[in-house]
């Protein structure tokens, strides 16, 4: 096993507000090695977008306060760096993608000066030859007339190819890790498909280590070799994606699953949906935070807050990446199927519970 | 019988840019372009299409927020073009509409009470007192709890905020709701609350509804027929079954092909149809079938055909493959073996 590129141990965020100390991100713990897709899945408020932030040293202090065991990103320890030392880290190797392109272009500047910034604050290369690796970049994405394209502006450009100049933007200098939040959630499908494909493309050119942060559970299955699910702010289960989807161990999993609508299989059914409504990260319940909406809780989920634990064998985490065939199985020391449930050998998965409800 | 709704060579299209000194021409974004779709008592239709095909331009035409710029619009035997606003209000009453967001379309400073009682004051339905026990029964009917009668939209959550909009879509009794992507704000697991919640609705009162979405996993949970629209026409219209398993437009094929599924090893193994291109803009709509820059199957049409001419809508295509006899079908899970295949 190669060391991992991203290396995260006990990640905490809290944030002052003015209805108390609200946990954003509670204990969360994971390990990406190169060319690895981490899926970071959750429903808004989970705090799957405020790990992905901490990771790049972005939560605004006060109110946010950021504590880990540790992270290393690249082997650079980030609680160690002065923000000097930070800023060389950040960009270079690792950088992120947001959801909405447009705000976070910047409109006043040409595509052109905001890829070769990048380039030339990391001292990669300046002048004509930044501007010759920029050119290159975008046409890397799949951006035609690239040269063109440098002399435009933000505005100028559809939502499609906002989001490439991002990708391009951000994998200009190369980096080992790219956080992508919500990169494909503003785009229309036939977009979305373009994307994810080039995201898989450039991946298995460079080796990329990405952590996709997304509420859609059709994205992660296409895209990750492993899935970590968040709920208010705690990891609840993780687990090799095929696991995670063909057997999920907790019930909120299995509950996420089931919500969303197929394009094959019954209409007739309802649809399983989540009774009740998304957790006040200010007033999380004792115990498990999912105990509240939680059709296997006993009476021991509201007293005891339930550890992440071992369920289920590790599987190949590589298999997702690359035409079948070519799946290099590894596997990997923390790829074990985890869950935080005390019940979760009663979870059974969606489909089941479906069939039983009829 | 007669459809409760007919809608027949819909357009409305929208002048762009500052008025000409004398008059010159102006630009013309054409929004919708030709819509035609019926509906009858009790059905669900839905339309589906990604931003800008014209779809909640069509949904605010019909509940008369745009006047249309040519077309009609048939209601119960009625022509509610040709009427007058004042005449046109009656069936403002029977039909209803279902805003995407939630935070934007409930007033903060109105009470739910108030929300859901103003279409009754405003339809003059009912006395003061009935008003509030009718009130109730609505947040009754939408799964919240009558005693948050007083309480303002803020103290609700997302979902709870788009039942009360469901409610006070259902307050005057209509017989159609328009629903204007009315889930896609709202997270996975308070989406299928909503759209089970829309199910149940319609079998209790008998409504018609025009689904409007994106997202075509759930129009199928919702809609007997569905009508897939791009840039302001209508490219196909089928019964739900078998639109998901025989898509015949090229450009439903790609969209089907497109929907990732929570499904890793079928993400896997499963061929896609990768679009080439962005959605070409509606003040520029390109010459003859507007997919064709974008189209897979467009060589399979002799000549210049799909760049010259506009396919119409005939037994619910409008491809001019449709004619061929090289028009094959392929399900879900297959492209097209001449498409662009996923490597």
């Amino acid at each position: 096993m190669s060391a991992p590129v991203l290396d995260v141990r006990g990640l905490e965020v809290t944030f002052r507000t003015d209805h108390g100390l609200v946990r954003a991100v509670d204990g969360v713990s994971f390990a990406l090695e190169a060319g690895e897709t981490l899926g970071l899945v959750g429903e808004s408020g989970s705090g799957k977008s405020v790990t992905n932030l901490a990771l790049m040293g972005l939560v605004p202090s006060p109110p946010g306060d950021v504590r880990a065991e540790r992270i290393l990103v690249a082997g650079h320890d980030l609680a160690a760096l002065t923000p000097r030392a930070l800023q060389r880290v950040r960009g270079r190797d690792v950088a992120m993608i947001f959801q909405d392109p447009m705000t976070s272009l910047n409109p006043l500047l040409t595509v052109g000066r905001q890829l070769t910034e990048g380039l030339e604050v990391h001292g990669l290369a300046r002048g004509k030859d930044a501007r010759r690796r920029a050119a290159a970049g975008l046409g890397e994405v799949g951006i035609p007339e690239p040269e063109t394209r440098l002399r435009q502006y933000p505005h100028e450009l559809s939502g499609g190819m906002r989001q490439r100049v991002m990708i391009a933007m951000a994998l200009l200098c190369e980096p080992k890790v790219l956080l992508a939040d919500e990169p494909t959630t503003a785009l229309d499908v036939t977009i979305q498909a373009q994307i994810l494909e080039l995201l898989r493309a450039l991946q298995r050119r460079h080796g990329t280590a990405i952590v996709l942060v997304t509420h859609d559970l059709g994205v992660v299955a296409g895209m990750a070799n492993r899935v970590q699910v968040m709920y208010g702010g705690r990891l609840v289960e993780t687990a090799p994606a095929p696991a995670l989807f063909r057997t999920p161990r907790h019930p909120y999993t299995a509950g996420l699953l089931g919500s969303v609508p197929r394009l094959t299989g019954d209409t007739a059914a309802r649809l399983v949906s989540i009774p009740g409504q998304p957790p006040d990260l200010a007033r999380l319940p004792e115990g498990c935070a999912f105990q509240p909406r939680c059709t296997l809780a006993v009476a021991r989920c509201e007293r005891e807050r339930p550890t992440l634990d071992v369920v289920g064998p590790s599987g190949p985490t590589r298999d997702t990446v690359g035409p079948s065939g070519s799946a290099r199985d590894t596997i990997r020391a923390d790829g074990a199927h985890r869950s935080a449930c005390f019940e979760h050998a009663r979870v059974r998965p969606a489909e089941v519970a479906r069939e039983a409800r009829r | 019988m007669s459809p409760l709704l007919e809608v027949r060579g819909l357009a409305k299209h929208f002048p762009v840019g500052a008025p000409r000194l004398f008059g010159g021409a102006r630009g013309v974004l054409r929004a919708v372009d030709g819509v035609s779709f019926e509906l009858a008592r009790g059905e669900s239709l839905g339309l589906v299409g990604e931003s800008g095909c014209g779809k909640s331009t069509v949904a605010r035409t019909l509940v008369g927020l745009y006047p249309a710029t040519a077309g009609t619009i048939t209601f119960d035997g009625i022509e509610l073009t040709k009427l007058t606003h004042r005449a046109r209000a009656p069936f403002r009453r029977r039909i209803q509409m279902i805003f995407q967001d939630p935070y934007a379309s409930l007033d903060p400073r109105q009470t739910v009470a108030s929300i859901l009682m103003e279409p009754l004051r405003i339809h003059r339905l009912g006395k003061p007192r009935t008003r509030r026990l009718r009130a109730m029964a609505l947040l009754d009917a939408v799964g919240l709890n009558p005693r948050h009668l007083y309480h303002y939209p803020h103290e609700f959550s997302g979902g709870q905020r788009q039942r009360i909009g469901i409610a006070r879509a259902l307050a005057l009794e209509p017989e159609l709701i328009v629903c204007d992507e009315p889930v896609s704000a709202l997270d996975v697991s308070i989406q299928a609350q909503i759209v089970n919640l829309l199910r149940e609705l319609q079998e209790r009162f008998g409504l018609a509804y025009l689904f409007i979405a994106h997202d075509l996993a759930v129009v199928r949970h919702i809609s007997q027929r569905i009508a897939v629209m791009y840039l302001g026409r209508i490219v196909e219209v089928a019964e739900r079954d078998a639109l998901f398993a025989h898509p015949r437009h090229p450009y439903t094929q790609a969209l089907l092909s497109a929907i990732p599924e929570p499904d890793p090893e079928r993400e896997r193994t499963r061929e896609r149809i990768v679009l080439e291109g962005d959605v070409p803009s509606p003040l520029t709509p390109p010459t003859g079938c507007a997919f064709h820059p974008r189209c897979f199957a467009r060589d399979r049409v002799e000549g210049d055909r799909c760049r010259l001419e506009r396919p119409t809508l005939e037994k619910g295509l409008a491809c001019h493959l449709h004619d061929t006899e090289s028009h094959h079908f392929y399900p879900v899970s297959f492209a097209r073996p001449d498409a662009k295949r996923r490597s």
